[in-house]
């Protein structure tokens, strides 16, 4: 891989910190967050990598990668971090901004997992496991995933057969309808960022 | 004094002997719940993951909920929901911004002082646990007990900060209270994977494992959870990592509700244990329990 | 009546450039009082100078006014000349109209009414000057050396070389510091003991050292040249005039499991003991927390076997008053914990690392403890938990230091030379041993140093792996530690037998009272602070007080060495004659205006003025003013502009000098 430094025309490091209120030039590149990661194994970049590609104004890279739908937001790295850099949201925040720019993750299942559980969400008030997860094993062609603990599942009553809906759908629907992908920050709303 | 009652949607599914514990942990020490009314779903993973001010709207609404029907706190055993209403609050409460976007969101003013307490906060704050200790009918004795926290109970550390995020005690004092023995390991408050356990399942395999592993080799007879998403992880996959890894794990695993109402002397049918993948049934016999 | 002469100089280009230099003397001619007035190239140079002298005795001048560069440049120069052509040299000031004014502007006709301006100003001001006489104070020359770790012994040897007597004061019950602990140093590997203890040995017989050792620093009055400190010598309950070290006392004591704090808590000593065999002095001290007989009245089997009768139950602390005319300061450095409770608020534990409940999880000092064929296991590298020689043994660099998160952002310098140093030693010891260091980045920096750290990774094939370990626990007999390779993109995890930690290096935890009975400040992590970083390192804010070594920043051997030497020639050049000589810069209390409410003691920040009684003939105290003590005032003015009734005044700078430049200003 080579990379043109100089040929970066918009500042992603600069963006990315107006989404995320974390300014990434405070990392030092230790590699805490990737050594203590429970799933840094399954990635392909591991998290330090991926906050380097941002200091590197590398967007591409970035969005693309599998490692921000690897990570499970356990928040190891950012409890851990000397610096103090909540890398869990850096994770989060390249998801919504894939969500926005509409990408597909390099991860099977799991734009369509999030999808489906608050598509229920929104028409019910309150996620619906059996219709997720059969809607979900049906999108992702994996029609028996789970088939025999589904089963038992149901037997023991821990999953219903139709959803558990609220009285004021209307309210969650509206709920759904104003919320926007982040939050606009201006320069003076500085209480989230940690400085040093 | 009445405590807001948040269950959130798994414990009315398949966390509902969590459900069910709580209910009669709190009936046994004169704790008044009362569940907040038409409560919406916390959002958990999928919302905050997708949309910003959805991952905070949703929780707090059900906060404005409890406010608007007089109740000035809320309880929430379920670690996940728990971690998203405090989350929501932290965020509205350090930033103006987002406390005027959850304004025109949800319509209403934002009350701001609403308290939110997981149930181990709950028993060991609001309750106290010197207090508790003199209700034990049952001390659960000899039974060996590895303590899971998860990640969402302890962290983020700014915002839920009620224990040490990497020593975390108040669990185990809590299995301590009721006669058991907490054991000493090295997985407690590592990550079971989430909701990754159905998009990508191979992983929370792999995870759950470890922790299971590490619970054997600390010579747990069980392990104690307080997140319904950690239960099912745990509970439910245990046979699909046998075939995976060729392991022979037969850990019970139980709601630490559970294991205080057995203790409090609440009859062990009424605790929802025959609904567990791995039943307990056989371990609690061989301990005296039941 | 005023006679002032005005000199501007060019200064070459650097004035004339900007500044109509010729013009300006010729403006400056006719001002009043003025009688002499020139301009010339150079004014510092010798035809400079003679320039000013001769104008001096010719034109029978009482002020002169020197136009050319800032006074921190040549003051010194000009009041010297004028001072051998017979003025008093407070007579002579400095107009500076390069710096203030050719150097930072660029319109020429500007800069040359500025200059004119700042000429006019100076020309009101030194007419009002007074003479004044520098002022001398007596000096007491002897020094005194708090700390007697290897800053402090070189310190004082290096005093005591120099012909002055030297007072070594050290807290714990034998000098060495932790140089002592360390088994081989780096980048020679010589033996830290055999470098150590011939210094040692010559502090203890130098004729110009007075040894006072489990003894502390009490109090301190007065000032550079004359303090007067008085030392707690605590009780050791032995008679050190009677014991000879023959060590009968320490075999006898029935109480042998205490952790010693020599051997970091890894070794076990008696409750009367010699910290290590070749201590100096080599006269035991009873641990009272964990005595028998202190505890329980029984025991004494120390005093029965004693045949020298050096045993002193009864021994009290003694109280000691030195009079020294300087002081260094070389108290040294404590060792980060990762335990939960922490000496500093600020600082966090580390609980991914056990919070120090794991026993095979070190830090460095008791690895170089292991590692001292005079340690706890005669040199052998065997694991605490259960004495096994470990396999694999990992290091981990950065533990505490450049942590914001757990509170400790700077570099403590040292570890990536002395855990190079371990893994080279481990290796030498352990031959089929594997060590693995993670690291953040080398800092290898002084004579020798890369090609140190480049030998362990070359030749003794120790595995270094680029970046920060997340977490360490225990499964079985094995330590898990789970960390980083930031080159090879990847996550490491290696079972280990032992967890070698290289903790910060912090300001020992109880130095902050020290510092305040001195008056020498500290900073945020409570490194004491040096009177400027670059030009001044081994002084402090509080004149006559020097430090060396650690206790002012994390440093190695040789620095810590360097500045005890730097110091003791401060020391020396304090001490080299009867009296010192200060700048006349000092407030005057105007007795009689006085009141006596005492603002300007309060305000005073070196603590330079007391209260004085005057009283009549018959002893009555007549009232209580301020007075300024000489000696210590540094003319801040502080006191000025605090009193309320301007009963005090600056010589140099008083009240009617300054509003006449001010009203100069504005004329």
């Amino acid at each position: 891989m080579q990379l043109h430094l100089d040929e970066s025309v918009d500042n992603f490091t600069d963006e990315f910190k107006k989404l995320s209120n974390i300014d990434l030039y405070n990392c030092y590149q230790c590699g805490k967050c990737t050594a203590g990661c429970p799933v840094a194994g399954f990635m392909d970049k591991t998290p330090n990598q991926i906050i380097r590609f941002i200091q590197l104004n590398q967007p591409e890279i970035v969005l693309n990668s599998k490692t921000p739908y690897i990570c499970a937001s356990c928040n190891t790295c950012s409890a851990r971090c000397p610096k103090d850099i909540d890398i869990a949201r850096v994770m989060e925040t390249i998801r919504i901004l894939g969500v926005k720019k509409g990408i597909k993750p390099k991860v099977k299942g799991a734009a369509e997992f999030n999808k489906l559980f608050l598509k229920y969400v929104k028409t019910e008030g309150r996620s619906y496991e059996l219709g997720m997860t059969a809607e979900f094993n049906i999108r992702t062609g994996q029609f028996l995933k789970d088939a025999a603990l589904g089963a038992e599942m149901f037997m023991k009553r821990k999953i219903s057969l139709l959803p558990e809906g609220v009285k004021n759908k209307k309210r969650i629907k509206k709920i759904f309808e104003k919320s926007d992908y982040f939050v606009s920050r201006n320069d003076s709303d500085n209480k989230n960022i940690k400085e040093h | 004094m009445d405590y807001g009652y948040f269950p959130g949607c798994s414990l009315h599914s398949t966390a509902k002997e969590f459900n069910i514990s709580t209910k009669a942990v709190c009936d046994e020490i004169d704790i008044k719940l009362k569940e907040i009314d038409d409560w919406v779903c916390c959002g958990a993973t999928p919302a905050h993951n997708t949309k910003e001010e959805l991952g905070i709207a949703l929780p707090y609404s059900n906060l404005l909920s409890a406010s608007g029907q007089g109740l000035d706190n809320v309880v929430a055993p379920c670690a996940a929901c728990y971690n998203r209403l405090k989350t929501a609050k932290h965020h509205v409460n350090n930033s103006e911004t987002i406390k005027n976007r959850m304004t025109e969101i949800l319509g209403d003013e934002i009350n701001t002082d609403i308290k939110v307490f997981h149930v181990l906060e709950l028993l060991r704050d609001e309750y106290g646990y010197e207090k508790l200790k003199t209700m034990v009918k049952k001390p659960l004795k000899d039974l060996k007990v590895a303590c899971y926290y998860g990640c969402l109970l302890v962290r983020p550390t700014d915002v839920v900060n009620f224990d040490d995020p990497e020593d975390p005690v108040s669990m185990d004092d809590l299995v301590t209270v009721t006669g058991a023995q907490p054991v000493q390991w090295s997985h407690k408050t590592e990550c079971c994977g989430a909701s990754h356990a159905i998009p990508q399942t191979n992983v929370v395999l792999e995870l759950v494992r470890r922790i299971l592993n590490a619970a054997k080799i600390a010579g747990a007879d069980c392990i104690a959870v307080a997140c319904p998403l950690c239960h099912v992880n745990l509970d439910m996959r245990q046979s699909q990592i046998n075939n995976e890894f060729m392991t022979e794990f037969k850990t019970p695993i139980l709601y630490i509700t559970q294991l205080v109402a057995l203790s409090l002397g609440v009859d062990y049918k009424k605790l929802g244990f025959e609904s567990h993948f791995n039943e307990p049934f056989t371990l609690l016999k061989e301990k005296g329990i039941i | 009546m005023a006679r002032v002469g005005v000199f501007v100089c060019h200064c070459g280009e650097n004035i004339a450039r900007t500044v109509d230099c010729s013009s300006v003397a010729e403006r400056a001619s006719k001002l009043r009082d003025v009688v002499y007035s020139v301009d010339y190239k150079y004014m510092c140079s010798d035809p400079g100078q003679t320039l000013i002298k001769d104008a001096v005795k010719k034109y029978e001048l009482t002020g002169v006014v020197i136009a050319s560069c800032s006074p921190l440049m040549h003051e010194k120069t000009f009041r010297r000349a004028v001072s051998e052509a017979g003025l008093n040299p407070f007579l002579c000031e400095m107009a500076n109209i390069r710096e203030h004014c050719s150097w930072v502007h660029e319109d020429k006709e500007d800069a040359t009414q500025k200059a004119f301006d700042l000429i006019r100003i100076m020309v009101e001001k030194v007419k009002r000057n007074h003479p004044l006489q520098p002022i001398r104070i007596p000096v007491t020359r002897r020094a005194m050396v708090i700390g007697g770790g290897v800053a402090g012994i070189q310190a004082s040897l290096d005093i005591a070389d120099g012909g002055r007597q030297v007072v070594l004061v050290e807290k714990s019950p034998s000098i060495g510091g932790h140089m002592a602990q360390l088994s081989e140093t780096f980048p020679t590997l010589d033996c830290s003991q055999c470098i150590l203890t011939p210094k040692m040995v010559s502090v203890n017989s130098h004729k110009n050292i007075k040894l006072y050792t489990y003894s502390e620093v009490e109090s301190v009055e007065g000032y550079i040249g004359n303090f007067e400190v008085t030392i707690r010598k605590k009780a050791r309950y032995v008679d050190d005039t009677k014991c000879t070290g023959c060590g009968i006392c320490q075999q006898k004591c029935p109480m042998k499991k205490i952790p010693g704090e020599f051997n970091t808590g890894l070794g076990k000593r008696t409750a009367i003991y010699v910290p290590f065999p070749q201590a100096v002095p080599n006269i035991p001290v009873i641990d009272k927390e964990n005595c028998t007989y202190f505890k329980t009245g029984k025991c004494k089997a120390c005093e029965k076997f004693c045949d020298r009768k050096a045993i002193d139950f009864e021994q009290k602390d003694e109280f000691i008053k030195e009079k020294v005319g300087a002081i260094v300061v070389a108290t040294g450095y404590d060792l980060y914990s990762i335990k939960k409770e922490q000496n500093f608020p600020t600082v966090k534990g580390y609980g991914e690392y056990g919070y120090g409940k794991y026993p095979d999880v070190i830090n460095s000092l008791q690895f170089e403890r292991l590692l001292s064929a005079s340690g706890p296991t005669f040199g052998e590298v065997k694991r605490p938990s259960d004495g096994k020689t470990p396999e694999t043994v990992v290091f981990i660099q950065c533990v505490g230091s450049r942590d914001d998160a757990k509170g400790i952002s700077y570099c403590s310098k040292i570890c990536c030379m002395y855990t190079a140093k371990h893994t080279m030693l481990y290796k030498h010891k352990v031959h089929n041993g594997k060590a693995f260091v993670f690291y953040m980045d080398i800092r290898s920096a002084g004579k020798n140093y890369d090609e140190f750290v480049r030998r362990a990774i070359e030749e003794d094939e120790a595995v270094y792996l680029r970046g920060r370990v997340s977490k360490i626990y225990q499964e079985g007999d094995k330590l898990i530690v789970k960390g980083a390779d930031t080159l090879s993109g990847t996550q490491v995890e290696i079972a280990a037998d032992l967890v070698v930690l290289a903790t910060a290096m912090t300001a020992q935890s109880d130095i902050v009272p020290l510092a305040q009975k001195l008056g020498v400040g500290y900073d945020k992590y409570h490194f004491l602070s040096e009177a400027h970083p670059k030009l001044r390192p081994v002084e402090t804010n509080s004149a006559g007080i020097f430090l060396a070594g650690a206790c002012q920043a994390p440093k190695d051997i040789p620095e810590a060495v360097a500045q005890a030497s730097a110091a003791a020639s401060k020391v020396l050049g304090l001490c080299s004659s009867e009296e010192l000589e200060r700048e006349p810069y000092v407030a005057t209390v105007n007795e009689t205006t006085c009141a006596g409410c005492g603002f300007c003691i309060t305000a005073c920040p070196y603590q330079a003025i007391e209260r004085k009684e005057i009283k009549n003939r018959n002893g009555e105290v007549l009232k209580t003013v301020a007075s300024v003590n000489h000696g210590v005032c540094q003319g801040c003015g502080t006191c000025l502009s605090i009193c309320r009734s301007k009963s005090i005044d600056l010589a140099g700078f008083t009240d009617e000098e300054v509003y006449a430049e001010i009203d100069a200003m504005f004329a």
